[in-house]
């Protein structure tokens, strides 16, 4: 392979990082760009001992392009255990305050790396491998746009290493989910508009009429991040050389803005985006069709339409006016009923193969992230009624909350797709170890359920503290008083999130023995039928 | 730009316009004669590897 003009484009990258570290108004930017330019000239050193004169093979074009896919996997395994390690760092943080250091690795720094590693790093990557995976194989078509793929997946890690980087050296919007400073949203936008070509690139030329379910969410999931994206991040920067830009709203209209952005994220990214991903795995490792196809249309389009009305239940009881607040509340009930006839699809495609359940613990991880989709679509609702809410809201339940989802359903449907393309990526037999699976199941699992129940208990006590009052009017308990009663929930949760990193540690040594090519030597799972043996 | 949009959205035909595209959706998703394409539909995944 010859990089040549990546390695021209790439030297003008870097040296306008070098031009831009030297010249930048603040200390912040100064240090970031420096980060750019070693990232870039480092990426361009290995582009350079890579690169050989021999003539390519030609492309087949009718073979799939997995090359990307394999590094996506191996990228979502890995920012899976970065993310999810600082998220224990954090929760030991909360327990024990004197883990803050000063000033990279304090709380507010490391927070938003935690959100963003496991959103936009972990999911993000599993989003983009699978995606990709599965849009060829239901299209059956090649990615389109030759190495197209390939500049998605590195931009997109470009991006990531430029959020976290920017998030310790302090460079943030402060919108949640959304903090990366305005030249790094300006290089996603670029990244991201990549992406949408190359999937609707791929859709478009297509050998099979239909286009399945699976690719619809998908799209919905990469248009729909765009129009956010854009919308959220119009800023204006105070110098072309400086870290710091101000949003285009005010007041409330800002707020606004951002949390149309934050909860339809919720419902593209980690919703819209992962059930691409249960429409496609689920029936693929069940190997049964998807229970009814109809009602997966259906769900779509109730997803759609409701989803992006939503937004206004984060600002309850705020400045607000009260009827975008009702509008909120009343689009996040009715949302119930899409996404519990997505969960009955989803659990009901294993009818007539239950016993799977018992055999195969990727199929068990599926079931149990299709469960907690479930659960959590039941509990956001409820908690988005305002007279739930004004207990809810700014404790600690939100934040259980976000976790059965984030770790129940996205992290497990993850996982299962993880698992289930590994083999098929490297072309192995089968994976290196299918016990340690079912380690990684219960591992994860039971960190879930310590994780939510912890929060559940911590953050109801919590809203109660807050709003007690005496026979006189004057509160009950000082805010610090909360602070304390909270410490043995916050070790206890940060048990749970330790259990869940152990898991992903686990199956970050399962992918890696199965991508070198090992197979563990172990008796087949309790239950499974011994394959039959020829008469002697 | 503020969040009267949204209101006057709604208050136009916007919201009726969105309510009926979901409902045709639906009626399309559930017509008659639909049945044997989403079977087929729902097969796609298995043509494949």
């Amino acid at each position: 392979m010859k990089f040549g003009t990546e390695i021209v484009l790439l030297s003008l990258f870097a040296f306008a990082a070098l031009v831009a570290a030297g010249f930048g108004v603040d200390e912040a930017f100064r240090q970031h760009m420096w980060v750019l330019f070693f990232a870039l000239v480092g990426f361009n050193a290995i582009l350079m001992r890579n690169t050989d004169f021999k003539l390519a093979a030609p492309i087949d074009p009718a073979a799939y392009m997995d090359g990307p896919i394999r590094y996506g996997a191996i990228a979502t395994v890995f920012w899976g255990v970065v993310g999810m390690l600082v998220g224990v760092v954090i929760a030991l943080q909360l327990a024990y305050p004197h883990l803050n250091i000063e000033p990279w690795f304090n709380f507010g720094r490391l927070r938003p790396l935690h959100t963003s590693g496991v959103i936009f790093a972990f999911g993000g990557n599993a989003l983009l491998c699978t995606s990709l995976y599965v849009v060829q194989r239901t299209s059956r078509a090649r990615l389109f746009g030759g190495n197209l793929a390939w500049f998605v997946f590195w931009g997109y890690q470009l991006f990531i290493v430029m959020a976290a980087t920017g998030y310790l050296l302090g460079i943030t919007e402060g919108r949640e989910y959304a903090e990366p400073e305005w030249y790094v949203d300006l290089w996603l936008t670029i990244v991201w508009v990549a992406y949408l070509v190359l999937f609707l690139g791929t859709i478009l030329k297509r050998k099979e009429p239909h286009i399945y379910v699976a690719n619809w969410f998908y799209l919905s999931f990469i248009v729909t991040i765009a129009m956010l994206h854009v919308v959220n991040n119009l800023s204006m920067p105070v110098s072309l050389l400086g870290s710091k830009s101000y949003s285009a709203f005010s007041g409330v209209q800002d707020a606004l803005t951002q949390w149309w952005y934050g909860h339809n994220a919720v419902g593209f990214f980690l919703t819209a985006g992962f059930l691409g991903m249960m429409y496609y795995f689920v029936p693929k490792q069940a190997n049964r069709p998807v229970y009814s196809y109809r009602l997966s249309i259906i769900h779509f389009w109730a997803l759609i339409f409701l989803y992006i009305w939503a937004g206004p239940h984060h600002l309850h009881y705020t400045a607000l006016p009260d009827w975008a607040q009702t509008l909120g509340m009343v689009f996040s009930i009715m949302l119930w009923m899409p996404s519990w006839g997505g969960m009955i699809n989803g659990l009901m495609t294993l009818s007539g193969a239950w016993d799977k359940l018992r055999t195969d613990p990727i199929i068990r991880m599926m079931v149990a992230a299709v469960a907690f989709y479930g659960m959590s679509t039941f509990e956001g609702p409820m908690m988005s009624i305002k007279t739930v809410n004004s207990l809810s809201h700014y404790t600690d339940w939100t934040i259980g909350h976000v976790h059965s989802g984030a770790l129940g359903w996205v992290g497990m449907i993850s996982f299962g797709a993880i698992y289930y393309m590994v083999p098929k990526l490297w072309n192995r037999e089968r994976l290196y170890s299918l016990r340690l699976v079912a380690w990684h199941f219960w591992l994860a699992s039971l960190g879930i359920v310590v994780y939510a129940a912890v929060m559940w208990v911590s953050g109801i006590m919590q809203g109660l503290m807050w709003r007690e009052y005496d026979e006189q009017g004057f509160l009950v308990y000082t805010f610090a008083e909360t602070v304390a009663a909270m410490h043995p929930y916050y070790v206890m949760r940060a048990a749970g999130g330790a259990m869940y990193l152990s898991g992903a540690l686990i199956m970050a040594w399962n992918i890696a023995m199965t991508i070198f090519g090992y197979q563990r030597e172990e008796d087949p799972m309790p239950g499974s039928i011994d394959a039959l043996q020829p008469a002697e | 730009m503020d969040y009267n949009l949204m209101r006057e959205f709604a208050d136009s035909c916007g919201l009726l316009g969105m309510v009926l595209f979901f409902a045709g959706c639906v009626a399309f998703a559930l017509r008659p004669g639909g049945h044997s394409q989403a079977h087929e539909a729902a097969h796609i995944p298995f043509k494949d590897d």
